[in-house]
Parts: structure tokens; C-alpha cells; sequence
């Protein structure tokens, strides 16, 4: 399946983009971020939440396909 | 009362809630990027008491965004030159100012003395001892941060919903995530932001419309495009924080990392000792340059070639621009076994600050 991912923060920078749509055929978060890592090792170094059609989930989620938005916290005040 | 008519005429807020609003406490931690404007809004409204807490000292730089400075107030403590804008903004509303850091120690008896709490802070450490210390004394926590060109608002602890552990369950490694002193932040950003968060204290006050309990609103200043991301409670995280209430004020470290607090001094502290070496850790073309102190530049990244640099007989103090690389590099220092590291908590304008005003005073 074609999973758009919306990437925030420093997580874009590590990225070099805001928003891309990836092909994905396993089926839990923690696959999908195993192939992320690949593509981008440095995002192993993050700390970061998933969040899946506008609600964070865990690891062991199964991905639905909907649009999934990597979160970075932010320390600047 | 003419001060608040544009209230009063507001069907939805009307007496009764100007009143709500002169009877609530807020505390404000950190006046700097979003306590500026979360402060100039909740003072204009009539919040009856706002504490402001900042061990800070407003610097040049600073004038970008904290619009409550000027070049008249550079060098104050900015808890009290934020209560004295304030108070000639509104001379009807009690306004305290405490010139300290929040700590451990101070931060639960503090958060007690009010209903609301406003996170305006620029660091992880103190993120999540606000967060904690919300959560033991029952306090709403409205909280904000910002990254460039982007900014987090959310609303924690209300109505037993979720804390900022529900979201971020634990803080990112030091020096991972850099600050605003670090990397820059587009100046109107935490003035959006600050707004945006003295809204929700407003609606929290009156019961209007829906906050952000339960959710985290993404904003993107050059987009202009905005997300609003459920967060769901975790009872296991927020039972880690109460689990230790009791010996919370004990702490001197933040929950969850071992790094001892021990590593860090203030400028001025050991500003009269002798025997010290400073090493400025900042790259080499980093402003401002601190031309008053005798200082050895190791940058960072070239830490571990030039060790050697170090001198075994004095007490090192690194210090950069906000304290988070300086606290890497000891931390890095630590593992070599290179003992008598300090980092230093001011930045390279804190120590320029800290000595223009010395030698006024």
C-alpha cells in the first residue's frame, strides 16, 4: 500500500522534506520504522511519536494506511 | 469597569467572567520568547495574580521577540522587568516576580499558590519537572514550544486528562534536540504561539469553547498549515510521577536521567574563585565573544583531538551559547575520566550580561 507520511521539525530536516508518500507492504509501525531508519539512519538518533490519521500510536500498530505524522518535541521557548 | 468593556460586551464573558478572570492565579514560568506575549495578554485581560518566574537577564538578542524588553531594561533580571512593563499595563492586578530558578525544591509549594500554570521555558529539564510538578499539586499546565518555524501548544493535567509523559514519556538525550539560542527562531513564532497559549489559559478561566486537553496543535509559520494530534492519558506514566511525590522536592536531578545536576554552575558563582579555565565550546565563528574573561576555545566538535588543551590543575568551566552543548561535552569529558567539568548555565551572553552588571554595580 501508499503511505503518506507528514514529517515535523527537526525530523524534516533529517528528512529533507515536510510530506512524502512511501510503498509499504509489512504491516506494523515498527516495520514501517525499520525501513525509515534505513532510508534515513540519522532519525535512529530522535526522539519522536507516530501519530495515524491525527492520533499517536505505538509500535505494535497495525498501519491502516491512513496518513501517519512523525512528532519531534520541541525545547524552544 | 472601562478597563474591560470589550470583555464585558461580550455576551459569552460579560461580569461574570471578567470577574473569573480577576479572581484567577497564573503562574508563568519563564518570561522570555512565549512568556512575553502569554504574560502581556493574561495582564491586559485582568488575570487578578500572575507569578512570574525567570533566574534569566534580558540580553540583546532577546529584543527580537520578548516583547515586553527594551534597550532600557538589558542586563535586569526579566521576572522584575516584565512586572514593572506589566504593572504600567495594568496597575489593577497583582503581579509577583521571582527572580530564581525553578527547582525541585521550590516548584510544588510555588505551583500550590496558583490555579493555572503557563510552560514558557527552552529546555527539556525544565519541561518535565513543570510537568511533574503540575501533576502532584493538580495544576492545568498550558503548555507551548517552538523549533524555527514551527511551534507545539497543548493543554495538560486538566480534568485528569493527559501530561505532557502521555505525549513525550521521556526526555530526548542532552544536546539532541537543539534551542531556539542555538539554531534561531523566526521572531513573530513564539509570539503566535504565546498567544495562542494565553487563549487557552482565558477559555480554561471561563469554560468557553474547547481547549486543548487531550490534544496537540502542530503550527507551521510557513505553511501556515496547522494539525491537531490526539493524545491519549497514560495512567502508567502519570502514576511514575505521583509514585515519587513524595520525595520529589528531594530531587535534585530530573526524573528518568542520571545525569547529576552537580555539573552545573551559575556564572555567578564562581565568578571570584581563581585557578578556573574557561573553554568556550562553540564553534569558532560564534558570536557574541566573551572579550573579558580569559577563555580557550575547543569547539565540540573537535573535543576529542583536543583534549590535551585542557589544563589537569584548574577547575574547567565550558560554557556555548544556552548550556547544552557545554553539558554534552562534560558529559563526554566524564566518560574520558577527566575530572573537575563544569557546565557553565549561562550562555556566552548570560556571562557578558552577568559582567557588564558586576562591574556597574
Amino acid at each position: 500500500m501508499n503511505i503518506s507520511i507528514k514529517y515535523f521539525g527537526l525530523i524534516a530536516e533529517i528528512t529533507q522534506c515536510a510530506h512524502e508518500t512511501l510503498i509499504f507492504s509489512e504491516s506494523s509501525l515498527n516495520e514501517l520504522l525499520a525501513q525509515l531508519y534505513i532510508k534515513y539512519p540519522r532519525l535512529k538518533e530522535k526522539e519522536f511519536q507516530v501519530a495515524q490519521d491525527q492520533e499517536l500510536i505505538s509500535k505494535e500498530t497495525v498501519l491502516t494506511g491512513k496518513e501517519l505524522a512523525l512528532l519531534p518535541p520541541f525545547a524552544g521557548g | 469597569m472601562e478597563r474591560y468593556s470589550r470583555h464585558i460586551i461580550l455576551s459569552e464573558i460579560g461580569q461574570e467572567g471578567q470577574d473569573k478572570l480577576n479572581l484567577a492565579k497564573v503562574l508563568v514560568v519563564g518570561a522570555g520568547g512565549l512568556g512575553c506575549p502569554v504574560l502581556q495578554y493574561l495582564a491586559g485581560a485582568g488575570i487578578g495574580t500572575i507569578g512570574i518566574i525567570d533566574f534569566d537577564v534580558v540580553s540583546k538578542s532577546n529584543l527580537q521577540r520578548q516583547v515586553l524588553f527594551g534597550t532600557s531594561t538589558l542586563g535586569e533580571n526579566k521576572a522584575i522587568a516584565a512586572k514593572q512593563r506589566l504593572e504600567d499595563l495594568n496597575d489593577s492586578i497583582i503581579i509577583n516576580a521571582y527572580p530564581e530558578k525553578l527547582t525541585h525544591q521550590n516548584a510544588t509549594s510555588l505551583f500550590s499558590e496558583y490555579d493555572i500554570i503557563v510552560d514558557g521555558t527552552d529546555n527539556f529539564e525544565t519541561r518535565y519537572l513543570i510537568n511533574d510538578a503540575s501533576i502532584i499539586t493538580k495544576k492545568p499546565l498550558v503548555f507551548g514550544g517552538i523549533y524555527k518555524f514551527e511551534g507545539q501548544i497543548s493543554v495538560f493535567n486538566y480534568n485528569n486528562g493527559p501530561s505532557y509523559r502521555c505525549l513525550f514519556p521521556n526526555p530526548p538525550e542532552a544536546g539532541s534536540v537543539p534551542n531556539c539560542s542555538e539554531i534561531g527562531v523566526l521572531g513573530v513564532l513564539p509570539g503566535i504561539i504565546g498567544s495562542m497559549q494565553a487563549n487557552e489559559v482565558l477559555k480554561i478561566i471561563l469554560a468557553l469553547g474547547q481547549n486543548l486537553s487531550g490534544k496537540l496543535l502542530c503550527y507551521n509559520a510557513l505553511t501556515l498549515q496547522s494539525s491537531i494530534i490526539k493524545i491519549k492519558k497514560s495512567e502508567n506514566e502519570i502514576n511514575k510521577v505521583l509514585e515519587k511525590s513524595e520525595t520529589f522536592q528531594l530531587q535534585n536531578q530530573p526524573i528518568n536521567t542520571c545525569n547529576p545536576m552537580s555539573i552545573f554552575v551559575s556564572i555567578q558563582d564562581i565568578f571570584q574563585e581563581e585557578n578556573i579555565q574557561f573553554i568556550d565550546v562553540r564553534e569558532t565563528h560564534e558570536l557574541p565573544k566573551v572579550n573579558e574573561l580569559d577563555i580557550t576555545s575547543i569547539p565540540l566538535s573537535e573535543l576529542e583531538n583536543q583534549v590535551s588543551k585542557l589544563d589537569s590543575d584548574k577547575k574547567k568551566v565550558l560554557f556555548c551559547q544556552a548550556g547544552i552543548r557545554s553539558r554534552s561535552a562534560v558529559l563526554f569529558l566524564q566518560q574520558q575520566n577527566i575530572e573537575n567539568c563544569f557546565s557553565l548555565i549561562e550562555g556566552a551572553s548570560g556571562i557578558n550580561s552577568f559582567i557588564s552588571q558586576h562591574k556597574k554595580n
